[in-house]
């Protein structure tokens, strides 16, 4: 049972806390925190979602720049209040449209009100938003998401995570539009991460395919929608359908999923709950083509002096682009400067060397399929460099976002909704987007 | 807005206070900087922990009350009281909300009770709502102002709405005011009733809530019956979780003073409630999915049929998206499964899969939750794993928390037939940017090598790593060739060429160090300057800061001395003397060791230092298998990700419903023996920690933490300095020698040199009948199991000497006295004049253990016993020996 929830900004404000059982001792929010921010600076690296202070489990989650905290005594199963702590997250997100700290604070009373309905006296009631549509009364007061200020240090806050792409949608689920009614639609994303470690040679040590199929429902009296997949979908070596079919490892299945007729024609049906939710998720291993290829070397050139090259290939068709790719190289330690030299005609590239960390950065704003992109960089030594240049540097690795595009082949055939009437015909989006996770090329 | 209002409260909190205009300024500049520093200040005040009124800060310029918003607002409120005008209600959520605003960021608006309950007469559920929060913060520090709402709550109670019906119930329950109690009993009641199933479940929670406040008022209105009843009937599904939330904490709570709760408790597992559960599991939420599991999982069917019928039933809860559900459906599997060894690995095989999924999917937190069960998994049978080695390996942007674990499962995993892949993986890490997990790496190959058969290739990897030029690299690396030698010695003619390149200025880490020294001295026929090497070594005695590094090179010297004497009498002088005049009491102790020894005889001093050496075949596992047992029955909990048993991090009054079935236990056992002996008492919050301050240490999986270790109350070694007094023969046996010098940095040391403490104390023969065996061990988790479980057979207090009070100055001096009459101390604490002990004792020719808590008042003279025995019938005998061995402390 949970003794206390509470969200604390990234400078350690309490944003909301509740305690529930009445029981918590006084600062164990500024406990938290601290041990939080000098596990790093004590050379720890991360601290853990989980860690004991005197008998006090504190669990966190990162969302959106903020840390989601709760707190026990109890030998709790940790999965369960990591993924409680996603879901307050998801729910809160699911009311006010846009979570981070400003739309937090103009909407604490909601939040509370949210709060005393999902958990009561440290036992988990509901998050359903569907369900809590109906205990919870206060508006949310909706943010513009347009005018949202950059991220700015929030984002700093979430890398290294695996946090799931934000779907563009930023509506709450229960407020009006400012025109009047709501406007029927649902949203499909097929969202994959992938991972691919490349060797010395470009050959593809591992590679793997995360995958969500992340639904977004508004629409109105809950009908039942039909989501077709492709056909030849296979899952589990064990039931194989034939060749160049998409073979999945594995995947589950939220629980408003019927799967009557999943065995025999790849079609889910459900009646989607308000609110944000993964319809499937799923893992493949099975080989696929890489978006990317990437050749990196770095040589010696003279006494203090080694040049890198950084090649990269999109390969993928030309009517799709990739967004935001960075491109990160650490250098060898002694590395003191760095001059970069771009390929003539280069837009939208940016180059930085972070001297802190010796890493170089690469940034292309934009990457036009089948295109290839070169960086040289020259490296200048403060000290003369022993062992083998190669194990001083490297490896490279590679973060982008390509939508419409999906590395597994995997496809959403057709999204049928169970019709009320002819007139009733609402907007149905699928969309697709690939994410890189952890996109390594050795040198 | 809500928040812009409360820097307008700021504003002309501060207008008030015109003596200060110069600060008016600055504050109007800065404003957001203003409140949020406020915002801090006030921190430990918020909503939720409302400051008792009387406690409030004085009003500083600096720090604005908000008193005249605060009279502003209950000015306001007055006026909207009564009003029936339309559009009151509006203007009453605006004062509401600004009322819980500044509740929020600290100010005390307890004054404005009255205003608030007047204004609760609405029907407005908005209004209600926050009125509801305002009396919760403030009901429990103002319990006279509470009673004021008790009325308008009743009332609620019995609306027509069922949402105000439950809302007003719930707050009702919230209030926490024990005086109140009695008005709680009648809208619970009916509450439980109610036809509406939200107010039924927050009834039952209520009823929860009765009994924190007050257990004899739930108990006496007859509460947990009317839940089983609802628990067995109720059409909704969250009240009946809500139910068996509470049955259990209640019965829980109770079961310690009666025995029919106890019962009740039992009765949670039966057949009937837990099929009643199982059958309807789809219609609960997936949380109540995850309690009902867990109550499963301790469920102990009659028969094979009964299992696999279960199994069959949630066997498509592994599929389920939220990994809770499906760590809770494995545990259920695997511990159904438990006595079916071919079908527990067949569960093995199945939940592989859904766990990896798990791993991938979702948050990088929720993903390490999975990743650590996977980790125990793995542990537990790493051959089953073995194929899927590939998911184990690091992606760059993990957390190091990650990378840790699949460094850890890559170890385990390796075998003849992926070696060579995940190797080549593990030294792509060694020159990673992230240097702890690069040394981990390293450490894991050389983990690999230890284990496997076939290290030819592994060898020379890991003296490439020595040719790397990393400092770290280079560190880790000569720990491993050093333990890799002790146990291949074949290797040394590779492993000496490589290790002889390195030159001893480079390695300053001190494991590194004192892993370069032991090979110096070890190997030092073959290493052609090792006697040069170490005789530079000792020059520069004084610049070497850890003590670790000098044992290490008086020790080195001397096995150097033995093998090639000219050549080395000189260092072996030096190092001596170094060694007798070092403050560090180990070094010293050791240099007068080892120059006694060489007086004596030096064909014994060489059998003593540098005796024929076994290869080790198999180090030391960190973990006990009973601790790793105890943690795989606590599956899906926070034991597995501390990788701690949860007696190790919990009190025992947090332990809860998941202890459940050990308690059930002990109960039952206790209940057949007649019930006339004391119950099991629990160890005291202060005793735990500290016997949790020696266990972690003894846990701690870094052996070479050695300063730490000196501390630790688990003093082993018998180094008192009487030792060099007696008879040098008895030092003759290698193990006894060497384990005496080094106390200080035993598990180092005792690590490096493959010996096996903890070893012989100086055994005087104990007085008849009752013999106690001088080489007892226990570690502290068993200890601290026994403790809790055995009852208090003996109670006693003695005096002591006064001569024994004065040599009483630390504890380290008593337990080095009981030792002698083995009487063995695992943990101790305190300062003058309070001292606390935890002794153990074993018979000599029987497993039979004896605890003992001994707190002694140096005052008072007096000290305190507590004996719990295995065999209590000799439990008087033990407490005979043990006042005489306390007696005679402080004697000649």
């Amino acid at each position: 049972m949970i003794l206390q929830f509470f969200v604390l900004s990234q400078r350690g404000d309490n944003i909301v806390y509740r305690d529930y059982r009445g029981e918590a001792q006084k600062g164990s929010a500024e406990t938290f925190f601290r041990k939080v921010k000098f596990w790093k600076e004590d050379a720890e690296g991360d601290a853990p979602p989980v860690f004991n202070i005197d008998g006090v489990n504190y669990f966190h989650v990162k969302v959106a720049g903020l840390l989601f905290v709760a707190t026990t005594r109890v030998n709790v199963s940790p999965s369960l209040v990591l993924e409680l702590l996603q879901r307050i997250a998801r729910v809160i997100k699911d009311y006010l449209g846009v979570l981070n700290e400003d739309s937090f604070r103009k909407n604490f009373v909601l939040v509370y009100e949210l709060l005393d309905e999902v958990i009561d006296f440290g036992y988990v009631q509901t998050t359903s938003t569907e369900v809590l549509k109906s205990y919870v009364f206060n508006e949310p007061i909706v943010i513009d998401a347009a005018r949202m200020p950059p991220l700015g240090a929030a984002s700093i806050f979430m890398q290294g995570t695996k946090r799931m792409p934000g779907t563009a949608i930023t509506k709450s689920v229960v407020a009006n539009e400012p025109g009047g009614r709501k406007r029927d639609e649902i949203f499909v994303d097929v969202i994959e991460k992938i991972s691919v470690t490349f060797n010395s040679s470009g050959f593809i040590l591992t590679s793997e395919i995360d995958g969500t199929i992340q639904m977004k429902s508004y629409l109105s009296g809950n009908p039942e929608i039909r989501l077709a997949l492709n056909e030849d979908l296979s899952i589990g070596t064990s039931d194989y359908r034939g060749s160049g079919a998409v073979i999945l490892d594995d995947c589950n299945f939220h629980e408003s999923v019927h799967l009557d007729s999943f065995d025999v024609d790849r079609t889910l049906s459900l009646v989607p709950p308000d609110g944000e939710f993964p319809v499937m998720n799923y893992r493949m291993t099975q080989p696929f083509k890489p978006p990317f290829r990437i050749n990196a070397l770095i040589e010696d050139t003279g006494s203090l002096k080694a040049e890198v090259t950084i090649k990269v290939r999109a390969e993928f068709n030309s009517s799709v682009n990739a967004n935001t790719v960075l491109v990160q190289m650490p250098l060898p330690a002694f590395t003191a400067r760095v001059n970069f030299e771009l390929e003539p005609g280069a837009v939208g590239h940016t180059t930085d060397f972070k001297e802190a960390n010796k890493i170089l950065e690469w940034g292309l704003k934009k990457v036009v399929g089948g295109s290839e992109h070169t960086l040289r960089a020259k490296l200048t030594f403060s000290q003369e460099l022993h062992g083998n240049i190669m194990k001083e540097a490297g490896p490279v690795s590679m973060t982008f976002t390509i939508p419409m595009y999906n590395a597994s082949r995997l496809q959403v055939k057709y999204l049928q909704i169970a019709k009320k009437s002819k007139a009733h015909n609402p907007y149905r989006w699928v969309r697709y987007v690939t994410q890189a996770n952890s996109y390594v090329a050795r040198l | 807005m809500i928040w812009l209002d409360a820097l307008e409260v700021d504003q002309r909190g501060v207008k008030g206070n015109q003596i200060w205009p110069l600060q008016l300024l600055i504050r109007r500049k800065c404003i957001p900087q203003i409140s949020l520093s406020l915002h801090k200040q006030r921190r430990d005040l918020t909503v939720m922990a409302p400051p008792p009124p009387h406690s409030h800060r004085s009003p500083s310029p600096s720090q604005p009350s908000g008193k005249s918003e605060v009279s502003d607002l209950k000015s306001q409120l007055r006026q909207l009281a009564g009003s029936r005008a339309p559009g009151a209600d509006d203007s009453k959520r605006d004062l509401f909300k600004k009322v819980i605003s500044n509740m929020t960021i600290g100010i005390d608006v307890s004054s404005l009770f009255g205003e608030m309950v007047m204004c609760s007469a609405t029907s407005d559920i908005v209004l209600k709502k926050m009125c509801y929060l305002y009396v919760g913060n403030y009901a429990k520090v103002n319990p006279d102002l509470a009673l004021l709402t008790i009325n308008f709550l009743q009332r609620d109670c019995k609306d027509e709405d069922p949402m105000i019906r439950g809302l007003a119930l719930r707050s009702l329950c919230s209030l926490r005011v024990a005086n109140l109690v009695e008005y709680l009993v009648g809208p619970l009641g009916s509450g439980l009733k109610d036809n509406n199933s939200y107010v039924r479940m927050v009834a039952v929670i209520g009823v929860l809530k009765l009994y924190h406040i007050s257990a004899s008022t739930c108990i006496d209105a007859d509460f947990p019956a009317t839940l089983k009843h609802l628990l067995l009937n109720d059409p909704d599904t969250q009240v009946v979780a809500n139910c068996l939330s509470a049955l259990q904490e209640i019965w829980t709570l109770e079961s310690s003073t009666s025995e029919e709760a106890a019962r009740e408790r039992e009765t949670l597992l039966s057949k009937p409630i837990v099929y009643y559960l199982l059958n309807r599991i789809k219609e609960f939420s997936e949380w109540a999915q995850c309690l009902v599991l867990e109550l499963v999982s301790k469920y102990i069917p009659a028969d094979n049929s009964e299992i696999f019928d279960i199994m069959n039933l949630l066997e498509d809860r592994l599929q389920h998206a939220n990994g809770a559900v499906v760590l809770a459906t494995i545990k259920v599997f695997l511990q159904l499964t438990l006595s079916m060894a071919d079908v527990h690995q067949q569960v093995y095989e199945r939940i592989k899969a859904p766990l990896l999924t798990q791993v991938s999917s979702g948050s990088p937190e929720q993903s390490y939750a999975v990743l650590s069960h996977l980790h125990l998994l793995v542990m537990r049978a790493p051959y089953i794993f073995s194929s899927d080695y590939k998911h184990f390996y690091c992606q760059y942007n993990e957390p190091s928390y990650v990378k840790k674990l699949k460094l850890e499962m890559l170890t385990a995993v390796a075998n003849e037939s992926n070696t060579y892949e995940i190797v080549t993986e593990l030294c792509e890490y060694a020159a990673n940017v992230d240097i702890p997990i690069a040394r981990e790496s390293i450490r894991a190959v050389g983990k690999i090598a230890l284990q496997q058969y076939d290290v030819n290739a592994i060898v020379d990897r890991l003296l490439q790593f020595l040719e790397m030029e990393k400092d770290y690299v280079t560190s880790e690396a000569l720990v491993l060739v050093k333990d890799l030698l002790r146990k291949y010695p074949q290797w040394s003619q590779d492993c000496i060429a490589v290790v002889g390149n390195i030159s001893s200025k480079n390695v300053q880490e001190p494991k590194a160090k004192a892993a370069l020294i032991w090979m110096l001295g070890e190997y030092s026929q073959d290493m052609h300057d090792a006697p040069y090497v170490l005789e530079s070594l000792v020059e520069n005695w004084d610049e070497e800061h850890s003590a670790e590094v000098r044992l290490h090179l008086l020790t080195a010297v001397m096995k150097c001395f033995f093998k090639r004497p000219p050549e080395t009498q000189k260092a072996l002088g030096a190092a001596l003397a170094a060694g007798l005049a070092d403050f560090h009491q180990d070094v010293h102790d050791r240099a007068l060791f080892y120059y006694r020894l060489l007086q004596y005889n030096v064909s014994v001093a060489e059998s003593v230092v540098n005796p024929p050496k076994q290869a080790v075949s198999v180090f030391a596992d960190t973990q006990s298998s009973e601790i790793k047992d105890r943690i795989f029955d606590e599956f899906n909990s926070l034991s597995v990700v501390y990788q701690k048993p949860s007696y190790m991090f919990t009190d025992k009054e947090h332990r809860g419903t998941f202890e459940f079935a050990d308690e059930l236990g002990n109960l039952s056992v206790s209940a057949e023996s007649g019930d006339s002996v004391v119950p099991a008492q629990r160890v005291e919050a202060n005793d735990k920690d500290l016997l949790l301050g020696t266990s972690e240490k003894e846990e701690g999986r870094d052996p070479g933490s050695n300063g730490s270790i000196y501390n630790a109350p688990s003093y082993n070694g018998s180094a008192a300095p009487s030792t060099t007094s007696q008879p040098l023969a008895d030092l003759a046996f290698p193990s006894t020698g060497i384990s005496v010098q080094a106390p200080s940095s035993s598990l180092a040391i005792d690590d490096l040199l493959g010996l096996d403490f903890p070893s012989a104390a100086a055994a005087m023969p104990s007085p008849p009948p009752l013999n106690l065996n001088p080489k007892a061990v226990l570690d502290p988790g068993t200890f601290q199991q026994k403790w809790r479980q055995l009852p208090i057979s003996l109670s006693e207090e003695y005096s002591l000497s006064p001569q024994g009070i004065a040599t009483l100055t630390t504890p380290h001096t008593l337990l080095r006295h009981m030792q002698s009459h083995s009487i063995h101390c695992i943990a101790s604490g305190g300062q003058s004049p309070n001292f606390k002990f935890f002794f153990f004792a074993q018979k000599a020719e029987a497993p039979s253990m004896y605890l003992v808590e001994c707190i002694i008042n140096t005052s008072s003279a007096k000290s305190q016993i507590k004996i719990k025995a295995d065999d209590q019938s000799s439990s008087q005998a033990f407490s005979t020996l043990f006042q005489s061995a306390l007696s005679k402390f402080g004697l000649p």
